[in-house]
């Protein structure tokens, strides 16, 4: 074990080595290790992000389903209400249009009545002068009784 | 290792394992300059001589993980990282860790010299899983010579630590001069632990003898670990075939204790910079 100049050397050497190291090894190496920090970073900052945005489209979804739920539910309810109207009035026009005929077929009946009375009248008239013809038989001024039977059958 | 035993090469297991600790080194001997042929020759250099093998494991350690950074930090990406990339961004994201832990003070130079001295210290310890004999006899072939001293291992050289040690300690002057200034440096000798101006000696023969034993301590350890390890790898290597369930089990264990060593020359590197950086009290 003799000293000697490899001391020297071997000094001079490991100072040139680490001086190379620290100028152009450690420098890029140092930078990738950084640039890799901070897009990891940037990864998880995203990543949380994502989680915040996703937890509020969630609850927009939510709110936004319940405020479909409550118009559906408000549609439904003025569609039954409508058709309940609907059916009213229909009922409504029904028992009008019954009336009417009703009414109708009463003015019909009357009218029909009126009209038999009519005939009747005549007829018996018609019988009533015949009778009476009959009965007469002979000169009878035709023209005055039938005047007096006309104003009797207007009486009936 | 078996064959070892039986070659010519080596007269005696004590021969086997000393000469798998003796280094290639070049130096000026008897007036001229050249490789040492014994430890002996390689004493008598001094100073001035190299071990050229296992700062050549060293470099080509060095080169090879800092080429493999550069290539993958060429091409990288924000993006899903591939297996590569994901490697490397595994290794930097523990140094960063470990610096972030340890260090408090803002230095954009702490966490590339963590990583550096992380990697190359693990690549160095690393060599000790290699079977003792493949890199020395690879060595040998290429020289062409036989007798060749060639130590695969560069951290259980002590020159290859102190080496470290040395620099993250000019590293620690440094910063603390340019962080507390020479006034602020010279307070943290002679005014801790006792902040009394009378007691400014007693404090400086506490701290002075400290403050030196971090780089001492650092190489040292260092060291000391990868050679036991190395030393009972050789041993092992002389069982004949025994050796093969007991190297196996020491190499496991030895994957705990290389990672361990380097993590721990990284942290304390770290620790000692951060009190450099510290201006408190």
């Amino acid at each position: 074990m003799n000293l000697n100049a490899t001391v020297i050397g071997q000094s001079i050497a490991f100072a040139l080595f680490a001086y190379f190291c620290m100028k152009v090894v450690w420098p890029p190496l140092v930078a990738v290790l950084e640039e890799r920090r901070k897009k990891i970073i940037d990864g998880l900052e995203a990543a949380e992000r994502a989680q915040i945005d996703l937890a509020a489209a969630q609850e927009k979804a939510g709110e936004d389903k319940e405020i479909a739920k409550r118009e559906a539910a408000e549609i439904v309810d003025q569609a039954k209400r409508r058709a309940n109207q609907i059916v009213e009035e229909a009922k409504d026009q029904a028992r009008a249009e019954g009336e009417r005929l009703i009414t109708a077929a009463n003015a019909e009946i009357e009218q029909q009545a009126n009209r038999a009375k009519e005939a009747l009248r005549e007829q018996v008239a018609t019988i009533a002068i015949a009778g009476a013809e009959k009965i007469l038989q002979r000169s009878i001024d035709q023209a005055a009784n039938e005047e007096l039977l006309k104003g009797l059958a207007a009486e009936l | 290792m078996a064959e070892a035993n039986g070659d010519v090469l080596y007269a005696s297991g004590t021969e086997y394992v000393s000469h798998h600790l003796g280094f290639l080194t070049y130096g000026k001997i008897d007036g001229h300059w050249g490789f040492a042929h014994t430890p002996e020759e390689a004493t008598q250099m001094g100073f001035w001589a190299i071990n050229v093998d296992t700062m050549l494991i060293s470099l080509i350690l060095g080169v090879l993980f800092m080429g493999f950074y550069y290539l993958v930090s060429r091409k990288v990406t924000s993006g899903v990282p591939g297996g590569v990339q994901n490697f490397v961004e595994m290794i930097v994201e523990f140094v960063i860790e470990s610096v972030d832990g340890a260090f408090h003070a803002k230095n954009k130079f702490v966490a590339p010299l963590a990583l550096t001295t992380f990697s190359w210290i693990f690549l160095m310890n690393a060599m000790d899983l290699v079977p003792v004999d493949w890199i020395p006899l690879f060595a040998q072939t290429v020289a062409g010579d036989s007798h060749l001293y060639f130590k695969a291992v560069p951290t259980t050289d002590i020159n290859i630590t102190l080496g470290f040690a040395t620099a993250v300690f000019l590293m620690v002057i440094y910063y603390s001069l340019k962080v507390k200034g020479p006034l602020g440096f010279a307070n943290d000798f002679l005014m801790h632990p006792f902040p009394k101006w009378y007691l400014a000696p007693l404090n400086l023969l506490l701290e002075l003898p400290g403050f030196f034993a971090k780089p001492v301590s650092l190489a040292l350890r260092l060291y000391g670990n990868m050679f036991a390890g190395e030393v009972i790898f050789l041993v092992i290597a002389l069982l004949g075939w025994y050796q093969l369930p007991l190297h196996f089990a020491w190499a496991v264990f030895h994957i705990l204790v290389i990672t361990l060593q380097a993590y721990l020359f990284m942290m304390l590197t770290i620790v000692y910079l951060n009190q450099a950086h510290q201006v408190d009290h």
